[in-house]
């Protein structure tokens, strides 16, 4: 199998990961020699017509696995091609896209194979490779095995800016389910321990004098949630988010709307993704970690442990919580303006600098580039007050979510796009 | 009021010569309305020669360094209306406005925050989608049409991240250049005047195609990231029609499908124990 037909194998076989984020990392930059930079933001160098960012080369050492889990396409009893890289393929394939702009870095993840000591030692040395024998100082990202010995993890981490290992599910029973060779506790188990060496590092790069301390995946630990695959509900996969920023303090959950795969097992058979449900719970997480919301409030704006996914789980919130508003734009402190739908942080900085040079008015929020539509049912401004009952009347939903919604109000069908 | 004063800058970005030409019409009480701004070689007939500057009657003000940050990403803009609004916030700051610069919904700062906002998103796309080529002697050059006039300050980030190698970017309106020590600008170029193609591109086309997940599409989103002005020099970007056209089909192939019984050979069960790299390669 040549070059490019791995890569093809390869890297379709790492599509159902969402993660492919650059950010968050230390500044490196190559004037003293190596190759590549940081600097903080991450970078999309294109986008697929799936709408996702392509930042890093995101492929599988190989997809060849001895795990069987229902919902991935690798499965060890999948009838997919198998393909595998060396290490060495990797870090020439990485600098070669690298130097014309295509990447920021590198993604590896791999199938277990052989062992999950052996597979975490092959995905180590490639990220070892690309550090020291090419002075590679781009972004990269290593998926972790749970189970691989604590030395491999520590070394993955010292070549790595994040690390990664996904839940996978949002239930310990739909992983004994789905997933038989995976351990829910294992797999928190890693993460805890990732999260002691992180902080450690981070610790010690604060107190340190002269010497640099050891790096250890200075951009932090990210995992994925795969979403519709097992029963779970929103209020399940909120709650679980919350723990695991809480616990592991992890710097993303990324979630993903369970995808057909070509080769589906009888467990698990294709349908359409849910993914205005994937749009409404990444709204939701950002409520959760950016805007002060809970996640008993977050569900408080949907029914029975589902977010709404006709409109935004902010706009479900204030829909429910009417008697709140209107608010005075002039007089509301900062965490109330937080709470009004289509504000954000961002323009409410501004509305609290604005207005310490004169009383809002509507034009001064269109100047602001706020969405002035689906703001005026709950704000008063100094020229404008929402018309009384308007926010009491039961069709506010219909007069302002069809302005709002980004997504269709319905999932639309596989074959709408 | 005074006969209209012109100011010819040298470059479209030059902020020094708008920063001096600045403070000398400040000095000579010259108001906004009376100065008219322009960049040496665009609509020179238009606007005639350079006035002589009128001599200083006041000292020059402190300026808040916001202003200069604003003005800085300002200037680089491709509107002319830039330097008359740069020139009215500073002339308000002189006249006793000191905290203008933290008033978000003044209509002129608020005019050059969006200004600022579209050179910003420029310069980010300029470091996504820039694609080198390479080129003869070890070079990589690229070819590249960004909105505004950002060469000049956004070479220094392809500095940092390619010190080791030798590259050029070249653009309509300027180029820059890397030796491995300084970076040199030049005039504008032509497309022809980079490499029409490389090699790896056709691995890069395979990623591109590989990674995509056609039971997720989502052109819309696609394109309010990468809009299709941008496609002309992206080389992954010509598949995409095809990639979108053959989506549904694929996706309906794989419902239709339905579930597929397990491999007849199922991947090697011999969990811990280390074995050789049998039938994987």
């Amino acid at each position: 199998m040549d070059l490019s037909e791995k890569l093809a194998v390869l890297a379709d076989a790492a599509k159902y990961d969402a993660s492919c984020s650059s950010s968050g990392t230390e500044k490196r930059n190559s004037l003293k020699g190596g190759l590549g930079s940081t600097e903080g933001s991450g970078i999309c160098h294109a986008y697929a017509p799936d709408g996702r960012c392509i930042s890093l080369l995101k492929i599988l050492l190989t997809n060849a696995c001895l795990f069987d889990c229902v919902y991935c396409i690798n499965r060890a009893s999948s009838n997919v091609r198998r393909a595998r890289f060396t290490p060495e393929e990797v870090v020439t394939l990485t600098l070669d896209f690298y130097k014309r702009n295509y990447i920021e870095g590198l993604f590896l993840s791999s199938g277990i194979i052989r062992s999950p000591d052996y597979t975490m030692e092959q995905v180590t040395r490639v990220a070892r490779l690309l550090r020291v024998e090419h002075g590679f100082r781009g972004y990269i990202h290593l998926k972790t095995i749970p189970d691989a010995d604590p030395d491999l993890l520590a070394e993955a981490g010292r070549w790595a800016d994040r690390l990664s290992i996904n839940v996978e599910l949002p239930s310990a029973e739909g992983l004994k389910r789905l997933a038989p060779e995976k351990d829910a506790t294992g797999i928190r188990h890693a993460m805890a321990g990732l999260r002691t060496r992180i902080d450690a590092a981070r610790g010690a790069a604060k107190d340190a004098r002269g010497a640099r301390p050891p790096r250890f995946a200075p951009a932090g630990q990210s995992t994925q949630m795969i979403i519709g695959a097992d029963g779970a509900d929103d209020a399940r996969v909120l709650g679980t988010s919350h723990g695991l920023y809480g616990d592991y303090r992890l710097k993303r959950v990324y979630y993903s709307a369970y995808s057909p795969i070509p080769d589906a097992s009888s467990l698990l058979p294709p349908a359409a993704p849910p993914l205005v449900r994937e749009h409404r719970l990444y709204q939701a997480d950002w409520l959760l970690r950016f805007y002060g919301f809970s996640v008993a409030e977050i569900l408080a704006g949907g029914e029975a442990g589902m977010l709404d996914l006709a409109i935004d789980p902010k706009l479900a919130w204030a829909l429910k919580h009417r008697a709140i508003f209107p608010l005075d734009v002039n007089r509301a402190d900062r965490e109330m303006l937080l709470r009004v739908p289509g504000l954000g942080a961002k323009t409410v900085g501004r509305i609290l600098a604005a207005r310490r040079f004169r009383a809002i008015r509507m034009e001064d929020l269109a100047r602001l580039r706020v969405p002035t539509a689906k703001l005026k049912p709950f704000l008063v401004t100094a020229d404008h007050r929402p018309r009384l009952g308007l926010l009491d009347s039961t069709d506010l939903r219909r007069l302002i979510a069809p302005a709002t919604s980004f997504a269709a109000a319905t999932q639309p069908s596989l074959f709408d796009a | 009021m005074p006969d209209a004063i012109s100011v010819v800058l040298d470059e479209p970005a030059d902020l020094a010569g708008w920063r001096d030409a600045a403070r000398a019409l400040l000095r000579a009480r010259v108001p906004p309305g009376s100065v008219t701004w322009s960049v040496a070689g665009d609509h020179a007939d238009l606007f005639g020669a350079a006035s002589p500057l009128p001599p200083p009657i006041a000292a020059a003000p402190a300026v808040p360094r916001q202003f200069l940050h604003l003005a800085e990403r300002a200037i680089q803009h491709g509107d002319p209306a830039r330097f008359a609004r740069l020139y009215d916030v500073l002339w308000r700051i002189a006249a006793g406005q000191r905290r203008l610069m933290e008033d978000p919904a003044d209509p002129t700062i608020a005019a050059l925050n969006v200004m600022v906002k579209s050179v910003r998103r420029d310069a980010h796309k300029m470091h996504a989608f820039v694609r080198f080529r390479a080129a003869a002697d070890n070079r990589f050059v690229a070819w590249f049409e960004p909105e505004h006039h950002i060469v000049a300050a956004e070479a220094g980030f392809f500095v940092r991240r390619f010190a080791a190698l030798r590259w050029s970017i070249l653009t309509p309106r300027a180029c820059a250049h890397w030796d491995g020590t300084a970076v040199l600008l030049t005039p504008g170029a032509r497309r022809e005047d980079a490499p029409a193609e490389d090699a790896t591109e056709d691995l890069w086309r395979i990623y591109f195609a590989g990674i995509f997940n056609p039971a997720r599409l989502k052109p819309g989103a696609m394109m309010s990231e990468m809009p299709k002005k941008y496609w002309k020099n992206l080389p992954e970007a010509q598949a995409i029609p095809r990639m979108i056209a053959e989506a549904p089909g694929r996706v309906r192939a794989m419902i239709d499908r339905g579930a597929t019984p397990p491999a007849a050979k199922r991947q090697a069960m011999t969990r811990w124990r280390p074995q050789a790299d049998g039938g994987v390669s």
